[in-house]
Protein backbone atom coordinates (compact mmCIF):
# COMPACT_ATOMS: atom_id res chain seq x y z
CA UNK A 1 0.00 0.00 0.00
CA UNK A 2 1.38 3.66 -1.12
CA UNK A 3 0.29 6.03 2.10
CA UNK A 4 0.40 10.25 1.02
CA UNK A 5 0.16 11.63 3.94
CA UNK A 6 -0.14 15.76 3.77
CA UNK A 7 0.58 18.32 6.61
CA UNK A 8 -1.82 20.99 6.11
CA UNK A 9 -5.11 20.79 4.73
CA UNK A 10 -5.47 24.70 3.36
CA UNK A 11 -6.06 25.17 -0.43
CA UNK A 12 -2.74 23.59 -1.91
CA UNK A 13 -3.09 20.22 0.60
CA UNK A 14 -6.60 19.83 -0.01
CA UNK A 15 -6.20 20.75 -3.14
CA UNK A 16 -3.85 17.70 -3.90
CA UNK A 17 -5.69 15.33 -1.37
CA UNK A 18 -8.72 15.70 -3.84
CA UNK A 19 -7.15 14.90 -7.08
CA UNK A 20 -5.31 12.35 -6.01
CA UNK A 21 -8.62 10.54 -4.11
CA UNK A 22 -10.47 11.09 -7.55
CA UNK A 23 -8.37 10.21 -9.49
CA UNK A 24 -6.90 7.26 -7.85
CA UNK A 25 -10.22 5.91 -6.52
CA UNK A 26 -10.33 2.53 -7.62
CA UNK A 27 -6.93 1.93 -5.76
CA UNK A 28 -8.23 3.78 -2.57
CA UNK A 29 -11.28 1.22 -2.60
CA UNK A 30 -9.17 -1.55 -3.03
CA UNK A 31 -6.60 -0.54 -0.23
CA UNK A 32 -3.78 -0.30 -2.38
CA UNK A 33 -3.46 3.65 -1.68
CA UNK A 34 -4.07 5.83 1.68
CA UNK A 35 -4.91 9.29 1.44
CA UNK A 36 -4.42 11.04 5.06
CA UNK A 37 -4.81 15.27 5.83
CA UNK A 38 -3.52 16.37 8.96
CA UNK A 39 -4.97 19.29 9.91
CA UNK A 40 -4.65 21.59 13.22
CA UNK A 41 -8.11 22.71 13.18
CA UNK A 42 -11.65 21.60 11.94
CA UNK A 43 -11.93 24.35 9.49
CA UNK A 44 -10.47 25.36 6.17
CA UNK A 45 -10.76 29.14 6.11
CA UNK A 46 -10.38 30.99 3.25
CA UNK A 47 -7.98 33.95 4.20
CA UNK A 48 -9.02 36.40 1.10
CA UNK A 49 -12.02 37.74 2.94
CA UNK A 50 -9.65 39.12 6.14
CA UNK A 51 -9.38 42.11 3.72
CA UNK A 52 -13.19 42.13 3.32
CA UNK A 53 -13.85 41.70 6.96
CA UNK A 54 -11.93 44.85 7.91
CA UNK A 55 -14.21 47.14 5.96
CA UNK A 56 -17.43 44.60 7.40
CA UNK A 57 -17.77 43.42 3.94
CA UNK A 58 -17.66 39.77 4.75
CA UNK A 59 -18.27 38.17 8.54
CA UNK A 60 -15.94 35.36 9.59
CA UNK A 61 -19.14 32.18 9.16
CA UNK A 62 -18.59 33.32 5.07
CA UNK A 63 -14.52 32.12 5.21
CA UNK A 64 -14.84 29.30 7.25
CA UNK A 65 -16.24 25.34 6.20
CA UNK A 66 -15.43 22.29 7.94
CA UNK A 67 -12.50 20.91 6.75
CA UNK A 68 -14.48 17.84 6.27
CA UNK A 69 -16.67 18.68 3.95
CA UNK A 70 -13.75 20.14 1.66
CA UNK A 71 -12.02 16.46 1.65
CA UNK A 72 -13.33 13.76 -0.41
CA UNK A 73 -15.06 11.22 1.35
CA UNK A 74 -12.07 8.53 0.32
CA UNK A 75 -9.61 11.51 1.67
CA UNK A 76 -8.64 10.45 5.67
CA UNK A 77 -8.78 13.44 7.86
CA UNK A 78 -6.83 13.61 11.07
CA UNK A 79 -7.26 17.12 13.08
CA UNK A 80 -4.61 17.71 15.33
CA UNK A 81 -1.09 19.51 15.72
CA UNK A 82 1.62 17.62 14.47
CA UNK A 83 4.93 17.75 16.52
CA UNK A 84 7.63 16.93 13.86
CA UNK A 85 8.50 15.14 11.12
CA UNK A 86 10.95 12.42 11.54
CA UNK A 87 12.83 11.96 8.16
CA UNK A 88 14.53 8.57 8.96
CA UNK A 89 11.61 7.01 10.49
CA UNK A 90 9.30 8.61 7.71
CA UNK A 91 6.41 9.22 9.86
CA UNK A 92 4.43 12.23 11.09
CA UNK A 93 4.82 12.43 14.78
CA UNK A 94 1.70 14.16 16.46
CA UNK A 95 1.46 16.22 20.00
CA UNK A 96 -0.84 13.55 21.29
CA UNK A 97 1.63 10.84 20.98
CA UNK A 98 0.14 8.82 17.92
CA UNK A 99 2.77 8.51 14.66
CA UNK A 100 1.50 8.99 11.04
CA UNK A 101 3.75 6.59 8.84
CA UNK A 102 3.96 7.94 4.73
CA UNK A 103 5.78 6.59 1.85
CA UNK A 104 5.11 10.17 -0.06
CA UNK A 105 4.84 13.55 2.75
CA UNK A 106 3.31 16.61 1.13
CA UNK A 107 3.85 19.54 3.31
CA UNK A 108 1.95 22.48 2.79
CA UNK A 109 1.82 23.94 6.30
CA UNK A 110 1.53 28.05 4.81
CA UNK A 111 3.35 30.96 6.61
CA UNK A 112 2.01 32.54 9.65
CA UNK A 113 2.70 36.92 10.24
CA UNK A 114 4.52 37.61 12.72
CA UNK A 115 4.67 40.48 14.32
CA UNK A 116 6.55 39.54 17.46
CA UNK A 117 9.65 40.24 15.22
CA UNK A 118 8.78 44.22 15.52
CA UNK A 119 9.34 45.74 18.43
CA UNK A 120 6.16 47.69 19.56
CA UNK A 121 4.30 46.39 16.34
CA UNK A 122 1.41 44.08 17.99
CA UNK A 123 1.02 46.65 20.96
CA UNK A 124 0.93 49.68 18.18
CA UNK A 125 -0.62 48.40 14.77
CA UNK A 126 -3.50 46.49 13.26
CA UNK A 127 -3.13 43.73 11.59
CA UNK A 128 -5.79 42.29 8.63
CA UNK A 129 -3.56 39.27 7.40
CA UNK A 130 -5.81 37.37 10.36
CA UNK A 131 -9.16 36.80 11.41
CA UNK A 132 -8.74 38.22 14.59
CA UNK A 133 -6.95 41.51 13.91
CA UNK A 134 -9.18 41.77 10.62
CA UNK A 135 -12.19 42.32 13.07
CA UNK A 136 -10.43 44.61 15.47
CA UNK A 137 -9.13 46.55 12.29
CA UNK A 138 -13.28 47.06 11.49
CA UNK A 139 -13.49 48.10 14.68
CA UNK A 140 -11.08 50.76 14.70
CA UNK A 141 -11.98 52.08 11.20
CA UNK A 142 -15.52 52.25 12.50
CA UNK A 143 -14.52 54.18 15.49
CA UNK A 144 -11.89 56.55 13.24
CA UNK A 145 -13.17 59.97 12.97
CA UNK A 146 -9.88 61.43 11.15
CA UNK A 147 -6.46 61.71 10.92
CA UNK A 148 -3.49 60.24 9.36
CA UNK A 149 -3.67 56.44 8.48
CA UNK A 150 -0.21 54.78 7.86
CA UNK A 151 0.51 51.42 5.86
CA UNK A 152 3.73 49.45 6.35
CA UNK A 153 5.21 46.58 4.24
CA UNK A 154 7.20 43.98 5.87
CA UNK A 155 9.12 41.00 4.11
CA UNK A 156 8.53 38.50 3.26
CA UNK A 157 4.71 38.34 2.94
CA UNK A 158 1.89 36.32 1.57
CA UNK A 159 -0.79 38.09 -0.60
CA UNK A 160 1.91 40.57 -1.99
CA UNK A 161 -1.38 42.70 -3.25
CA UNK A 162 -3.37 42.93 -0.14
CA UNK A 163 -1.26 45.99 0.75
CA UNK A 164 -1.96 47.85 -1.94
CA UNK A 165 -5.42 46.94 -2.42
CA UNK A 166 -6.12 48.36 1.58
CA UNK A 167 -4.89 51.24 0.62
CA UNK A 168 -7.15 52.13 -2.23
CA UNK A 169 -10.31 50.28 -0.58
CA UNK A 170 -9.24 52.45 2.67
CA UNK A 171 -9.60 55.81 0.86
CA UNK A 172 -12.53 55.09 -0.48
CA UNK A 173 -14.14 54.23 2.69
CA UNK A 174 -12.88 57.28 4.72
CA UNK A 175 -13.91 59.80 1.31
CA UNK A 176 -17.34 57.70 1.54
CA UNK A 177 -17.41 58.89 5.08
CA UNK A 178 -16.81 62.81 4.66
CA UNK A 179 -13.63 62.24 5.73
CA UNK A 180 -11.65 63.24 2.65
CA UNK A 181 -9.20 65.48 4.65
CA UNK A 182 -7.92 62.37 6.54
CA UNK A 183 -4.41 61.54 5.47
CA UNK A 184 -3.37 57.74 3.86
CA UNK A 185 0.40 57.38 3.92
CA UNK A 186 1.34 53.79 2.33
CA UNK A 187 4.89 52.88 2.69
CA UNK A 188 7.18 50.21 0.70
CA UNK A 189 10.23 48.31 1.38
CA UNK A 190 12.09 48.73 -1.83
CA UNK A 191 12.31 51.69 -3.98
CA UNK A 192 8.76 51.75 -6.27
CA UNK A 193 5.21 51.46 -5.01
CA UNK A 194 5.03 47.45 -5.76
CA UNK A 195 7.39 44.55 -6.24
CA UNK A 196 5.89 43.90 -9.53
CA UNK A 197 7.00 46.98 -11.97
CA UNK A 198 4.03 47.36 -14.13
CA UNK A 199 1.46 47.33 -10.78
CA UNK A 200 4.20 49.99 -8.85
CA UNK A 201 3.92 52.31 -12.19
CA UNK A 202 0.08 51.84 -12.42
CA UNK A 203 -0.14 52.46 -8.39
CA UNK A 204 2.49 55.73 -9.24
CA UNK A 205 -0.59 57.31 -11.73
CA UNK A 206 -3.64 56.09 -9.42
CA UNK A 207 -2.08 57.14 -6.03
CA UNK A 208 -2.08 61.40 -6.64
CA UNK A 209 -5.83 61.54 -7.96
CA UNK A 210 -6.73 59.15 -4.95
CA UNK A 211 -4.81 61.48 -2.34
CA UNK A 212 -2.81 58.47 -1.04
CA UNK A 213 0.43 59.53 0.08
CA UNK A 214 3.57 57.39 -0.13
CA UNK A 215 7.41 56.85 0.93
CA UNK A 216 9.39 54.02 -0.69
CA UNK A 217 12.85 52.33 0.84
CA UNK A 218 10.48 51.93 4.32
CA UNK A 219 11.26 48.92 6.43
CA UNK A 220 9.92 48.79 9.31
CA UNK A 221 12.19 48.29 12.15
CA UNK A 222 10.25 49.30 15.87
CA UNK A 223 6.79 51.01 16.63
CA UNK A 224 6.27 53.48 19.48
CA UNK A 225 3.17 52.42 19.96
CA UNK A 226 2.79 55.28 23.30
CA UNK A 227 3.69 58.29 20.96
CA UNK A 228 2.43 56.42 17.47
CA UNK A 229 5.48 56.79 15.75
CA UNK A 230 6.75 54.28 13.13
CA UNK A 231 10.64 54.15 12.17
CA UNK A 232 12.54 52.30 9.38
CA UNK A 233 15.90 50.64 9.24
CA UNK A 234 16.67 52.94 6.60
CA UNK A 235 16.08 55.50 9.28
CA UNK A 236 12.93 57.33 8.85
CA UNK A 237 10.30 58.19 11.30
CA UNK A 238 6.86 58.99 10.41
CA UNK A 239 3.88 59.43 12.53
CA UNK A 240 0.45 58.08 12.65
CA UNK A 241 -3.06 57.70 14.32
CA UNK A 242 -3.98 54.58 13.09
CA UNK A 243 -1.38 52.07 11.99
CA UNK A 244 -2.01 48.93 9.42
CA UNK A 245 1.07 46.95 9.27
CA UNK A 246 1.69 44.09 7.16
CA UNK A 247 4.53 41.86 9.69
CA UNK A 248 7.10 39.64 8.21
CA UNK A 249 5.90 36.19 8.03
CA UNK A 250 7.96 33.38 9.30
CA UNK A 251 7.16 29.30 8.33
CA UNK A 252 4.94 27.05 10.70
CA UNK A 253 6.85 26.40 14.26
CA UNK A 254 6.35 22.07 13.14
CA UNK A 255 8.67 23.23 10.27
CA UNK A 256 11.38 24.31 12.53
CA UNK A 257 10.89 21.39 15.08
CA UNK A 258 11.91 19.19 12.39
CA UNK A 259 14.92 20.73 10.95
CA UNK A 260 13.20 21.09 7.35
CA UNK A 261 14.02 24.81 6.94
CA UNK A 262 15.92 27.70 6.70
CA UNK A 263 16.37 30.51 9.39
CA UNK A 264 12.96 31.97 8.71
CA UNK A 265 11.19 28.24 8.83
CA UNK A 266 11.00 28.33 4.95
CA UNK A 267 11.96 24.98 3.33
CA UNK A 268 14.60 24.22 0.53
CA UNK A 269 12.09 23.30 -2.46
CA UNK A 270 13.64 22.83 -6.17
CA UNK A 271 11.53 25.39 -7.90
CA UNK A 272 10.85 22.69 -10.73
CA UNK A 273 9.86 19.55 -9.24
CA UNK A 274 8.48 20.89 -5.99
CA UNK A 275 10.71 18.27 -4.04
CA UNK A 276 11.94 19.64 -0.91
CA UNK A 277 16.01 19.87 -1.41
CA UNK A 278 17.66 16.31 -0.71
CA UNK A 279 14.47 14.19 -0.66
CA UNK A 280 12.63 12.16 -3.24
CA UNK A 281 9.85 11.72 -1.36
CA UNK A 282 8.49 15.01 0.41
CA UNK A 283 7.09 17.36 -2.12
CA UNK A 284 6.58 21.24 -0.30
CA UNK A 285 3.49 23.57 -1.92
CA UNK A 286 2.23 27.36 -1.28
CA UNK A 287 3.97 29.48 1.01
CA UNK A 288 5.90 26.49 2.96
CA UNK A 289 8.32 26.88 0.35
CA UNK A 290 11.78 28.72 -0.04
CA UNK A 291 11.28 29.89 -3.37
CA UNK A 292 11.15 33.45 -4.57
CA UNK A 293 7.72 33.45 -5.93
CA UNK A 294 4.25 35.13 -4.42
CA UNK A 295 3.01 33.73 -1.31
CA UNK A 296 -0.38 33.56 -2.42
CA UNK A 297 -3.25 31.42 -2.67
CA UNK A 298 -3.00 30.83 -6.60
CA UNK A 299 0.57 30.02 -6.56
CA UNK A 300 -0.43 27.25 -4.25
CA UNK A 301 -3.60 26.09 -6.66
CA UNK A 302 -0.83 26.14 -9.42
CA UNK A 303 1.67 24.21 -7.96
CA UNK A 304 -0.82 21.57 -6.48
CA UNK A 305 -1.49 20.85 -9.80
CA UNK A 306 2.04 19.66 -10.49
CA UNK A 307 2.10 17.80 -7.29
CA UNK A 308 -0.45 15.92 -7.77
CA UNK A 309 -0.25 14.78 -11.37
CA UNK A 310 3.53 13.58 -10.87
CA UNK A 311 2.16 11.76 -7.55
CA UNK A 312 -0.22 10.35 -9.24
CA UNK A 313 2.26 9.23 -12.29
CA UNK A 314 4.66 7.97 -9.66
CA UNK A 315 2.24 5.97 -7.63
CA UNK A 316 1.33 4.71 -11.08
CA UNK A 317 5.17 3.83 -11.54
CA UNK A 318 6.12 6.74 -13.52
CA UNK A 319 9.05 9.08 -12.86
CA UNK A 320 6.85 11.88 -12.12
CA UNK A 321 8.48 14.61 -14.61
CA UNK A 322 5.85 17.58 -14.59
CA UNK A 323 7.74 20.79 -14.07
CA UNK A 324 6.25 23.92 -12.18
CA UNK A 325 7.16 26.79 -14.41
CA UNK A 326 5.82 29.53 -11.74
CA UNK A 327 2.96 30.35 -12.57
CA UNK A 328 1.18 33.33 -10.68
CA UNK A 329 -2.34 34.97 -10.83
CA UNK A 330 -4.01 37.42 -8.38
CA UNK A 331 -6.87 39.72 -8.84
CA UNK A 332 -6.09 43.71 -7.70
CA UNK A 333 -8.73 44.98 -5.92
CA UNK A 334 -8.11 48.94 -7.28
CA UNK A 335 -11.25 50.38 -5.40
CA UNK A 336 -14.45 52.39 -6.67
CA UNK A 337 -15.91 48.57 -7.55
CA UNK A 338 -12.98 47.95 -10.42
CA UNK A 339 -9.96 45.54 -9.71
CA UNK A 340 -7.29 44.03 -12.27
CA UNK A 341 -5.35 40.72 -12.30
CA UNK A 342 -1.51 39.87 -12.79
CA UNK A 343 -0.04 36.69 -14.25
CA UNK A 344 3.24 36.03 -14.82
CA UNK A 345 5.73 32.72 -14.45
CA UNK A 346 9.64 32.13 -13.87
CA UNK A 347 9.86 33.37 -17.78
CA UNK A 348 7.13 35.86 -18.20
CA UNK A 349 7.16 39.31 -16.80
CA UNK A 350 3.74 40.30 -16.08
CA UNK A 351 1.62 42.55 -18.53
CA UNK A 352 -0.91 45.33 -16.74
CA UNK A 353 -4.40 45.27 -17.30
CA UNK A 354 -6.44 48.39 -17.19
CA UNK A 355 -9.23 47.86 -13.82
CA UNK A 356 -12.78 47.13 -14.70
CA UNK A 357 -16.25 46.82 -12.80
CA UNK A 358 -16.15 43.24 -14.88
CA UNK A 359 -12.96 42.04 -13.15
CA UNK A 360 -14.22 43.12 -10.00
CA UNK A 361 -17.20 41.20 -10.41
CA UNK A 362 -15.36 37.95 -11.11
CA UNK A 363 -13.09 38.53 -8.22
CA UNK A 364 -16.47 38.93 -5.60
CA UNK A 365 -17.79 35.29 -7.73
CA UNK A 366 -14.74 33.61 -8.03
CA UNK A 367 -14.57 33.96 -3.26
CA UNK A 368 -17.66 32.27 -3.73
CA UNK A 369 -16.41 29.79 -6.34
CA UNK A 370 -13.46 29.04 -3.85
CA UNK A 371 -14.52 25.92 -2.77
CA UNK A 372 -14.63 24.44 -6.12
CA UNK A 373 -10.91 25.19 -6.00
CA UNK A 374 -10.17 23.54 -2.94
CA UNK A 375 -12.06 20.80 -3.94
CA UNK A 376 -9.48 20.37 -6.90
CA UNK A 377 -12.36 21.04 -9.32
CA UNK A 378 -12.19 24.40 -10.60
CA UNK B 1 44.46 34.07 7.73
CA UNK B 2 41.14 33.00 8.03
CA UNK B 3 39.25 32.02 4.38
CA UNK B 4 35.61 34.20 3.48
CA UNK B 5 32.90 31.93 4.06
CA UNK B 6 30.89 30.80 1.71
CA UNK B 7 28.44 33.59 0.51
CA UNK B 8 24.76 32.82 1.20
CA UNK B 9 23.32 32.12 -2.86
CA UNK B 10 20.03 34.22 -2.79
CA UNK B 11 18.50 32.94 -6.10
CA UNK B 12 16.22 35.38 -7.35
CA UNK B 13 16.57 34.37 -10.95
CA UNK B 14 12.60 34.04 -12.66
CA UNK B 15 11.91 36.29 -9.54
CA UNK B 16 9.36 39.35 -10.53
CA UNK B 17 7.41 38.97 -7.53
CA UNK B 18 8.89 39.73 -4.75
CA UNK B 19 11.60 40.16 -6.46
CA UNK B 20 15.24 39.67 -6.21
CA UNK B 21 15.65 42.85 -3.48
CA UNK B 22 12.50 41.90 -1.46
CA UNK B 23 14.62 38.41 -1.55
CA UNK B 24 18.02 40.24 -0.39
CA UNK B 25 15.58 41.74 2.46
CA UNK B 26 13.98 38.54 3.62
CA UNK B 27 17.48 36.95 4.05
CA UNK B 28 18.84 40.30 5.85
CA UNK B 29 15.79 39.89 7.96
CA UNK B 30 16.38 36.84 9.17
CA UNK B 31 20.70 35.85 9.12
CA UNK B 32 23.36 37.54 11.49
CA UNK B 33 25.60 40.71 11.03
CA UNK B 34 28.78 39.74 8.98
CA UNK B 35 26.38 36.97 6.88
CA UNK B 36 27.51 37.78 3.00
CA UNK B 37 24.42 37.33 0.52
CA UNK B 38 25.05 36.87 -3.16
CA UNK B 39 21.72 37.58 -5.14
CA UNK B 40 21.05 35.73 -8.39
CA UNK B 41 19.09 38.10 -10.61
CA UNK B 42 17.96 37.47 -14.46
CA UNK B 43 16.43 41.24 -14.37
CA UNK B 44 19.39 44.05 -14.81
CA UNK B 45 17.73 46.49 -12.96
CA UNK B 46 18.71 44.72 -9.84
CA UNK B 47 22.36 45.59 -10.62
CA UNK B 48 21.14 49.26 -9.91
CA UNK B 49 18.08 48.40 -7.40
CA UNK B 50 20.29 46.65 -4.64
CA UNK B 51 22.98 48.63 -4.19
CA UNK B 52 20.74 51.77 -4.24
CA UNK B 53 19.13 50.03 -1.00
CA UNK B 54 22.42 48.63 0.04
CA UNK B 55 23.39 51.98 0.86
CA UNK B 56 20.49 53.81 2.35
CA UNK B 57 20.09 50.47 4.97
CA UNK B 58 23.96 51.09 5.68
CA UNK B 59 25.34 47.67 4.70
CA UNK B 60 28.48 46.99 2.02
CA UNK B 61 28.28 46.05 -1.46
CA UNK B 62 30.86 43.67 -2.12
CA UNK B 63 30.66 43.02 -5.71
CA UNK B 64 28.33 43.78 -8.40
CA UNK B 65 28.85 42.05 -11.29
CA UNK B 66 26.99 40.09 -14.50
CA UNK B 67 27.90 36.22 -15.73
CA UNK B 68 26.51 34.76 -17.99
CA UNK B 69 23.13 36.89 -18.01
CA UNK B 70 23.10 36.73 -14.94
CA UNK B 71 23.00 39.41 -12.24
CA UNK B 72 25.49 38.21 -9.25
CA UNK B 73 24.93 41.21 -6.59
CA UNK B 74 27.41 40.45 -3.16
CA UNK B 75 26.27 41.99 0.33
CA UNK B 76 27.48 41.92 3.55
CA UNK B 77 24.89 42.62 6.55
CA UNK B 78 26.68 45.27 8.62
CA UNK B 79 23.69 45.81 11.35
Amino acid sequence: MTRVVFLGGGVGGSMVANQLARQLKADVLHGDVDITVINQTPDHVYQPYFLYMAFDQAVPAEAHRPERSVLHPLVKLVVGEAERVDREASQVWMQDGTKISYDFLVIATGSRPAPELIPGLAEGGHIFYTEEGALKLRDALAAFRGGRIVVTVSVPHKCPVAPLEFTLMVRDWLDQRGMESAEVLYTYPIGRLHSLEPVAEWASRVFPTRRIQSQTFFNVESVDAENHTVTSLEGDTVSYDLLVSIPPHVGQPVIQRSGLGDAGGWIPTDRYSLLMEGSENIYVLGDATNLPISKAGSTAHFEADVVSANLINRIRGGRGSVRYDGKVFCFIEAGREEATYIKFDYQHPPQPQPPSSMIHLYKLAFNKMYWLSAAGIL
Amino acid sequence: MQAEPEPKVVDARGSYCPGPLMELIKGIRQEPVGTVFEVWSSDRGSAKDIPEWVKRAGHELVKNVEEDGIFKVQVKKMK
